[in-house]
Parts: C-alpha cells; sequence; structure tokens
C-alpha cells in the first residue's frame, strides 16, 4: 500500500494494531485540514501488525495524548522530506484535555470550563485518575 | 495557607498534633474561647447537611469567632449557574475560612483553584469526608489511648460507605492495626481499596459476613447502615439487614473495653436498647467531632 511522501510533518509509528482510530480521536485528528493517513493493520518487525498515522503538516502536536495511549509508539517529525527528529515516550504524570471523566457524580460534568486532569497512580498498571473526583479513567 | 480536602493531606505528625490540641480544648475550654475572635467561617452547604453545619458553627462559636453562610444551594449563587471556585472566592473576600459541602464528587478541588482563604472539605458526595475521619480518630485515641495495636471491626455497608473507605486509610497509616470488614457478600470493599491499599501495604485483614462470629477479637466496632437501596432485589434485603443490626445479645461476646463507633445519624441498625451500654460512644463521637473541628480550624488559620 502506498501512501504520498511526507515532505514536512509527522508519522506516528508502531501504534498497537487496533489502537490507531482510537489515538486520530483523542488527538482530535478530525479537526486537522492538512492530509492525514491512518493505515492499519501494517506489518511489523516488532510486532506483527501495527498501525499508522501520517500526518501532512507539522502540527502542535499533544505528546502527552500520545504517550497515554502507548509510549510504545514512536513520533516521527519529517523536514524537508527527511527524518529530523525521532521522539521516545514515557508515560506522562499528568494529562490535560485528553479525556474526560466518565463519573456522572464528577463536578467537571456541572462546570464543562474545568480543564479535565488526570493523574497517573500507578504506572504499573498504567492507573490514571479524575484530579478532581479520582475516579479510574476508563 | 493550607486547606484540608482528604483526609491523606495531613500528615501523622500533624493528625496527632491536632489530636492533642483537641483533648487539650476538652480539657480546658475557657482557654480557648476568644482563640478566634474577630475571625468568620464561611459554611457553604450547597447540599443540606445540617449536623455536619452544625457541628462546624458550634466549634467557631466556641472558639469565639463568628459564622456566615448558606445551606442549601437553590438559595446560593450556585442555582444561577456561578462555578464553585468563583463561590469561594467571591466569599473569601468576607471570611477568613470556608468549609464547603457539595453534591459533586471533586468539587473542592476545582473549588480552591483560586481561593485566598482556607477551605475544608466538609463532604463531597460519596467521595471525602475528612472531618469525619478526624472525628473518628479523636474518638478511639480518646478510648484507647493509642491509634495503634487496635482490632477493628467495621460493619455493614463496606462497598459504598466513604467513612469506611477513608478510615480503613487513615488507620493503615498507624502500625499493627487488625481490621475485620464484616459486611454481606454484596458489600464488600470496593476491590481497588482491597488491592491497592489493604494488599499493597501489607495490612492484616479479613472478609466476613458473620458480626457475632467476629466479635469477641474486636477493639472497636464501627457499625454503618446497610440500605435497602444497595441490593437487587428485596429478597436479599430481608435475608441479610437483620444480621447487621446490632442489638445488645450480639455484645454478649465482646470485650468489655470494647467501643461501639457510628457515623450516624443511624436508622434501625443500632437498636435504641444498646445505647446504654457503656461501650456505646457513638454520640461521644458526635460531640468529639466539635472539638476536632476546633482544633482544625485552629490549624488552618494558624492560631497558636
Ligand atoms: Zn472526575
Amino acid at each position: 500500500m502506498i501512501i504520498g511522501k511526507i515532505e514536512d510533518g509527522i508519522v506516528l509509528d508502531h501504534i498497537k494494531a487496533g489502537q490507531g482510530m482510537r489515538l486520530y480521536n483523542i488527538l482530535g485528528l478530525e479537526k486537522l485540514d492538512c492530509e492525514v493517513a491512518l493505515i492499519q493493520n501494517a506489518p511489523s518487525q516488532k510486532h506483527g501488525r501495527k498501525d499508522i498515522l501520517k500526518i501532512d503538516k507539522l502540527i502542535d502536536l499533544n505528546i502527552d495524548a500520545v504517550g497515554f495511549v502507548d509510549p510504545g509508539i514512536t513520533v516521527n517529525i519529517i523536514e524537508g522530506g527527511k527524518l529530523a527528529k525521532r521522539k521516545h515516550l514515557e508515560l506522562p504524570t499528568e494529562i490535560v484535555d485528553v479525556i474526560k471523566c466518565k463519573n456522572p457524580r464528577c463536578i467537571t460534568t456541572i462546570e464543562q470550563e474545568l480543564p479535565q486532569v488526570f493523574r497517573l497512580t500507578d504506572a504499573v498498571n498504567k492507573v490514571y485518575r479524575c484530579k478532581y473526583c479520582e475516579s479510574k479513567a476508563k | 495557607m493550607r486547606h484540608l480536602i482528604d483526609i491523606m493531606d495531613l500528615s501523622i505528625e500533624e493528625l496527632d498534633e491536632m489530636i492533642a490540641v483537641a483533648k487539650d480544648i476538652i480539657a480546658d475550654p475557657q482557654a480557648y474561647s476568644h482563640k478566634c475572635a474577630g475571625k468568620k467561617l464561611a459554611t457553604l452547604f450547597f447540599e443540606p447537611s445540617t449536623r455536619t453545619r452544625l457541628s462546624f458553627e458550634a466549634a467557631m462559636y466556641e472558639l469565639g469567632g463568628v459564622v456566615l453562610g448558606f445551606s442549601e444551594a437553590n438559595s446560593s449563587s450556585a442555582a444561577k449557574g456561578e462555578s464553585v471556585s468563583d463561590t469561594i472566592r467571591t466569599v473569601g473576600c468576607y471570611a477568613d475560612i470556608i468549609a464547603m459541602r457539595h453534591p459533586k464528587e471533586g468539587a473542592p478541588v476545582a473549588g480552591i483553584r483560586r481561593s485566598t482563604v482556607p477551605v475544608i472539605n466538609a463532604g463531597d458526595g460519596g467521595h471525602n469526608h475528612p472531618t469525619q475521619t478526624l472525628t473518628d480518630l479523636l474518638t478511639i485515641s480518646r478510648e484507647k489511648n493509642r491509634l495503634d495495636g487496635l482490632t477493628i471491626g467495621l460493619c455493614g455497608d463496606l462497598k459504598f460507605g466513604r467513612t469506611v473507605h477513608s478510615l480503613i486509610n487513615a488507620m493503615s497509616r498507624y502500625p499493627d492495626n487488625k481490621f475485620i470488614l464484616i459486611s454481606p457478600e454484596e458489600l464488600r470493599i470496593p476491590e481497588y481499596l482491597k488491592y491497592e491499599t489493604m494488599i499493597k501495604k501489607n495490612l492484616e485483614f479479613v472478609e466476613t459476613d458473620d458480626l457475632e462470629a467476629a466479635m469477641p477479637q474486636l477493639d472497636i466496632l464501627y457499625m454503618t447502615r446497610v440500605q435497602r437501596e444497595r441490593f437487587f432485589n428485596e429478597q436479599d434485603y430481608l435475608r441479610l439487614k437483620d444480621s447487621y443490626i446490632l442489638t445488645p445479645d450480639k455484645l454478649e461476646n465482646a470485650k468489655e473495653t470494647l467501643s461501639i463507633l457510628h457515623p450516624l445519624p443511624r436508622v434501625n441498625e443500632i437498636s435504641v436498647a444498646v445505647d446504654d451500654d457503656p461501650r456505646a460512644k457513638y454520640f461521644e463521637q458526635v460531640l468529639n467531632g466539635k472539638y476536632i473541628r476546633m482544633a482544625l480550624i485552629l490549624k488552618l488559620l494558624e492560631v497558636a
């Protein structure tokens, strides 16, 4: 499968197969006006199958959101058709406005202007909890 | 400036210091009767809770301070759609310290973001209620003269009972406490508390559904209510409810030194016949609630 070469943009590689669409949604890529390609189930040396996201623009990427989805994702920054930078990720200790609290009794359900803040409370089991009500992120 | 949102915001040293101050107040209330002269406490109750509000108000009056506030949301700015943060910031212009209760979980965390005065969480939905836990700790400390090496029975609704969860968290910080968790299968403590606190911290605990069998071991019995609406069907509720009602005959094999606590209000989970038993401490607990709130106000206002 051939997707056009990127001049200036971002390639998110080694996304676990099946997680590409979730990452697309979390990053809000539907709001971009540039070309965006989601490749699902591409062959991978590392995991058998992987997803890839190609964004044909150097957007202000929310790195914490990517790390939250999967710290194993590789972020490749492409400039002038060449790999300019490769970032390896970690689980972020705090994520802001990446996911929403699902607890119907949380203060964020009635005060929509509050930032949606989640904190990493258990790195081993990758548990994030709402800063306000401490509900576990789902 | 400090707030009190969650009981875990306080270090063991701070807890010990506040318990010591509360005991000192009990020994000599006169010495404290003007400590907060000229200071104002605002009680912002976005949902009604008369007993908690009265406890805070009595505490402030006994320190020589004054009280202002509201006791339900529809008489307040929240009814007009103001954010908790704005309400707190506004009230901070009038008061030196705020006690707030709110039906939504996490409301105090949202509320303190721009607060210029100390804020005490007087309950946020089913989430935290740290002054209840302070009350429980003072009561245990007064009854037993220590907070370690105790066998604590927690009985009733351990799944939804926030006072139980935060008491377990608080008592787990003191060495050699043992917990006996007495509840119907359906109302056992939540998995996260079991795994993230009790097992991770290596606490000694057992889960049982038999109150009478557990009774002889207990130094403390903390009762909570088993509510009808927690059950899927009426038969289960009717089958189980009497097992978790404390009556004089269930106390037959209890230690002479047992202390029976309950966060109140009770409905029928402790029979009135138990009230005359010298081991019943739940009304002393109410009084302790006022004293520990006095100690807390002094601490947050930094009044020596
Ligand atoms: Zn929340």
